[in-house]
C-alpha cells in the first residue's frame, strides 16, 4: 500500500498491469515494471500513462533507479512509485531519480523519513529531481 | 591540493550525521545486521575476523601533512597505534569499535576527509598516478579529473546499488603507474590536435576472473567527461548480472557482450543523455584545476646530489625518480621493511612523514597502489636531509620495485574472506630475497590470501595466491603478470605449495632467471622471452 506520496493529484486506484499486458492493451493507464524490464518500451505511451510502479524485489537491486530516471528524462510526468523492499536509507536516492510515491513492504518511521529526506542540503550531480548540482551553485 | 568549499564540507558533515543515525538505529536493534551491512560498507566499515575494520578514502592518493597527522591521531586514539595503506591508495584501521566509528568520521571530516564509498556495490575511491603533477612524462595532471569524478560519484543516486563494486583509475601519461587496464574503468588523459581528452578502457579487473580492460573509446573529449562515465554506468547498472555475485562485475558484461557491442550500447546511451546537462562546465574544471596548480618551485637550482654516503646513494638510486622541474626529485618512502607488514605504518612514522612533507615537499604526500608513500616535490639539495629524517624513523628502506617491495593483502591474519595468510609469506620471501635483490633488479611480487586478489597476484611478475586445500593453507605460484602499460596476466605454473615450499619455489625460479637472463634483462622480460617451461623445470624438476 502507498505510504508516502509527494503529489497533489488524485492517486491512481487501478492496479498496475504487467509490461506485456500494458503493451497489448490500448486503454490501460497504470503499469508495473519488474526489475530488469526495459522501461524504454513504455516511451511511445507516456502521454496516457498515469502510474508507473517499479518493483524493488530487494533494496540491493538498483535497476529501478535507472528505470525511473529514464522515464523522467523522456518527459514522463505521471506518478512514479517505488514498491517492494523500499527502506528509509534508499528514499533519498529514489526521490532524486524521480520517484514520487512509495509503497514499502514494511512501514517506515515518519521521523526517520523526514531526517533522511532533508539531510543533504546540496548534491553533486544532476538527476531527475531538478536540484542544481553544486557546480551550478558555484558558477551560476 | 583540493580544498573543500562550504558545499563539500556540508556534504561530508551531513554524512557523519547520517552514519551516526544509522549506527544508533543498529545499536537499538531497529536495523538488522543484514540491513545495516550495506550502509556501513558504504562508509568503509567491515566486520573482520577480530574486529571492525574502517577503510578511509585518500582520494587519488593525495594528502597533506595536516591530514596525515589526523590519520596518526586516529591510529593512536581509536586503534592500536598503526594503520595499513592499501592497494587502492586508502588507509585501513583494523581494530575499530562500532560505537566510535561516528567519532572517527567526525575527526576525518575536520580535515576534509571521509570514508564514503570505500566499500559496497558503488563507485569506490578514484585512484590515480602517485607521480601526478611531478612526472616528467605527463600530458596533464589527472587529479583534477579524479576530483571531478569523486564529486560526481559521491552519493550518485542512480549508481549507489550497482550489481557489484566499481573502481575507476585516471592517469595522465603513457607510463601507467595506476594499473588502469585492471580497473572497471581506466582513463588515460591524452591530447589530440591540441585538445585534451581521454582514452577509455572498460572491463578490466582481477578477482577470480582476471581480465585486461578493452579500449572502447580512443578519444573522449574532456568536455564530455562525466556524461560518458554516466552512460557506461547506466549500461552496467541495467544489464550487469545480478544473479551471481561472481559474475556481477562489469568485466563479465563486457566479455559476454563483446567490447564492440558494449561500446555501441554506451554510445547509444550517451546520445540520449548528452543533452541533459550532466557535464560540469569549463568553469568548474578550471576551478578544480586551480587547486592543483604547481607549487612555487624555485628556479636555477643545481641538479647535483652529493652521493658520498654509500647508504644514501643506494636509496637515491632505488627510491628517487626524475621530476619535471630541474633541481627537484620525486622520493618514494618504502613501507616494506624486511620482516615487516607491507603497507603498515605506526602513528609515529605517519607523523614523521607529515613533518618531512611539510618541510621538504610543499606539504604534499601521495599513496601508491604498491602500498608505499611518495613525497612528490623534493629539492635535490634536500634529499640527504630527507633521507636522514626517514632513516631515523626506519623509513629509509631502499627497496622500491625490488624483491622485498612486496604487495600483500591482509590475508587470514585479519580478513574474513581470506583462505590463507599473506603476511608471513611476504615476510619470509623478503627475508630470503633481500640479500640478493639488487642483483635481481626490478621484480614485483604480489600476494593474495584468497581468490579476490586484493594483493594483485594476477599482476605480479611473480604472483602468489593462497588457497584452502582440505583445511590447509596452500599457495599457488604464478608468473608473468604486469599491472603497468604492458599489462599482462600471470599464469599458474603448476601444483601448489606449503608456505615454506612456495618460498623455495620462488627461490628456484629466480635461480633459473639468473642463469637465463641477458645483460640488464628484467625477470618479466626473461619470462616473456623464454616462456614458462624452464621455470617449471626448475621448480618441479
Amino acid at each position: 500500500m502507498v505510504e508516502l506520496r509527494f503529489r497533489d493529484d488524485a492517486a491512481v486506484d487501478e492496479p498496475g498491469t504487467t509490461l506485456d499486458g500494458f503493451l497489448d492493451q490500448s486503454n490501460a493507464t497504470a503499469v508495473r515494471i519488474e526489475a530488469g524490464e526495459d522501461v524504454r518500451r513504455l516511451l511511445p505511451f507516456l502521454d496516457r500513462l498515469r502510474l508507473v510502479e517499479i518493483a524493488f524485489p530487494t533494496y540491493r537491486d538498483g535497476r529501478g533507479y535507472s528505470a525511473a530516471r529514464i522515464l523522467r528524462e523522456a518527459g514522463y510526468t505521471g506518478e512514479l512509485r517505488a514498491a517492494g523492499d523500499v527502506l528509509v536509507d534508499q528514499l533519498w536516492f529514489m526521490r532524486r531519480t524521480g520517484f514520487d510515491s512509495f509503497a514499502p513492504e514494511k512501514a517506515l518511521d515518519p521521523a526517520a523519513v523526514e531526517r533522511a529526506l532533508n539531510r543533504y542540503a546540496s548534491v553533486y550531480q544532476r538527476a531527475a529531481d531538478g536540484r542544481p548540482p553544486v557546480w551550478k551553485l558555484r558558477h551560476g | 591540493m583540493y580544498r573543500y568549499d562550504q558545499y563539500d564540507q556540508a556534504i561530508v558533515d551531513a554524512r557523519v550525521d547520517e552514519f551516526r543515525d544509522q549506527v544508533a538505529r543498529r545499536l537499538a536493534g531497529e536495523l538488522t545486521e543484514d540491513q545495516f551491512k550495506p550502509l556501513r560498507l558504504k562508509n568503509g566499515l567491515y566486520l573482520q575476523l577480530h574486529a571492525y575494520m574502517l577503510r578511509v578514502a585518500i582520494p587519488y592518493g593525495t594528502l597533506d601533512g595536516r591530514q596525515m597527522r589526523m590519520l596518526a591521531h586516529i591510529a593512536r586514539k581509536y586503534d592500536r597505534d598503526y594503520g595499513h595503506f592499501t592497494t587502492r591508495q586508502n588507509i585501513q584501521y583494523n581494530w575499530i569499535k562500532l560505537e566510535e566509528a561516528g567519532d572517527i568520521l567526525a575527526d576525518l571530516a575536520s580535515v576534509e576527509m571521509h570514508a564514503i564509498q570505500t566499500s559496497g556495490n558503488c563507485i569506490r575511491n578514484i585512484s590515480s598516478d602517485q607521480f601526478a603533477g611531478a612526472a616528467a612524462d605527463e600530458v596533464g595532471d589527472p587529479r583534477p579529473w579524479a576530483e571531478l569524478l569523486r564529486q560526481w560519484s559521491t552519493f550518485h543516486p542512480e549508481f549507489s546499488y550497482l550489481p557489484r563494486k566499481f573502481k575507476i583509475a585516471v592517469v595522465g601519461s603513457d607510463t601507467d603507474r595506476a594499473a588502469i587496464q585492471l580497473h572497471d574503468i581506466g582513463l588515460q588523459l591524452v591530447e589530440q590536435g591540441g585538445e585534451l581528452g581521454f582514452k577509455v578502457f572498460v572491463g578490466g579487473g582481477m578477482g577470480r576472473t582476471p581480465i585486461i580492460g578493452a579500449c572502447i573509446k580512443d578519444f573522449l573529449p574532456a568536455r564530455h567527461f562525466l556524461s560518458y562515465q554516466e552512460a557506461i554506468l547506466r549500461v552496467y547498472n541495467r544489464y550487469g548480472r545480478r544473479d551471481n555475485i561472481y559474475k556481477a562485475r562489469i568485466k563479465i558484461l563486457v566479455t559476454e557482450l563483446g567490447a564492440e557491442e558494449f561500446a555501441r550500447q554506451v554510445e547509444a546511451e550517451w546520445r540520449e543523455i548528452l543533452p541533459l546537462g550532466i557535464d560540469a562546465p569549463v568553469a568548474e574544471i578550471e576551478r578544480i584545476e586551480g587547486f592543483f596548480a604547481p607549487p612555487p618551485f624555485e628556479t636555477g637550482l643545481a641538479d647535483d646530489v652529493d652521493l658520498s654516503d654509500p647508504d644514501f646513494a643506494v636509496w637515491v638510486k632505488q627510491n628517487v625518480h626524475a621530476h619535471k622541474v630541474p633541481g627537484y626529485a620525486i622520493a618514494t618512502i618504502s613501507l616494506k621493511p624486511v620482516g615487516g607488514i607491507p603497507g603498515d605504518a605506526s602513528s609515529a612514522q605517519i607523523e614523521r612523514i607529515a613533518d618531512l612533507a611539510e618541510r621538504y615537499s610543499f606539504d604534499e604526500i601521495r599513496v601508491t597502489h604498491a602500498q608505499n608513500l611518495v613525497l612528490p616535490h623534493v629539492r635535490k639539495a634536500d634529499l640527504y636531509a630527507l633521507w636522514q629524517g626517514l632513516r631515523d624513523a626506519d623509513l629509509a628502506n631502499a627497496n622500491l620495485d625490488l624483491a622485498s617491495d612486496i604487495i600483500a593483502c591482509p590475508g587470514l591474519d585479519y580478513c574474513s574472506l581470506a583462505n590463507a595468510r599473506s603476511i608471513p609469506v611476504a615476510q619470509a620471501l623478503a627475508e630470503r630475497l633481500a640479500p640478493i635483490e639488487r642483483d635481481l633488479g626490478e621484480l614485483k611480487i604480489k600476494i593474495s590470501g584468497c581468490i579476490n586478489a586484493c594483493g594483485h597476484h594476477h599482476a605480479g611478475h611473480i604472483g602468489i595466491l593462497g588457497v584452502d586445500r582440505k583445511g590447509e593453507e596452500n599457495y599457488q605460484l604464478l608468473l608473468g603478470g604486469s599491472g603497468a602499460e604492458d599489462a599482462s596476466l600471470a599464469k599458474i605454473i603448476g601444483p601448489g605449495f606449503t608456505q615454506d615450499g612456495v618460498v623455495e619455489a620462488v627461490d628456484k625460479v629466480l635461480g633459473r632467471y639468473r642463469e637465463l637472463r641477458t645483460d640488464g634483462e628484467r625477470f618479466l622480460d626473461t619470462y616473456r622471452r623464454v616462456g614458462v617451461d624452464p621455470f617449471k623445470a626448475a621448480v618441479y624438476g
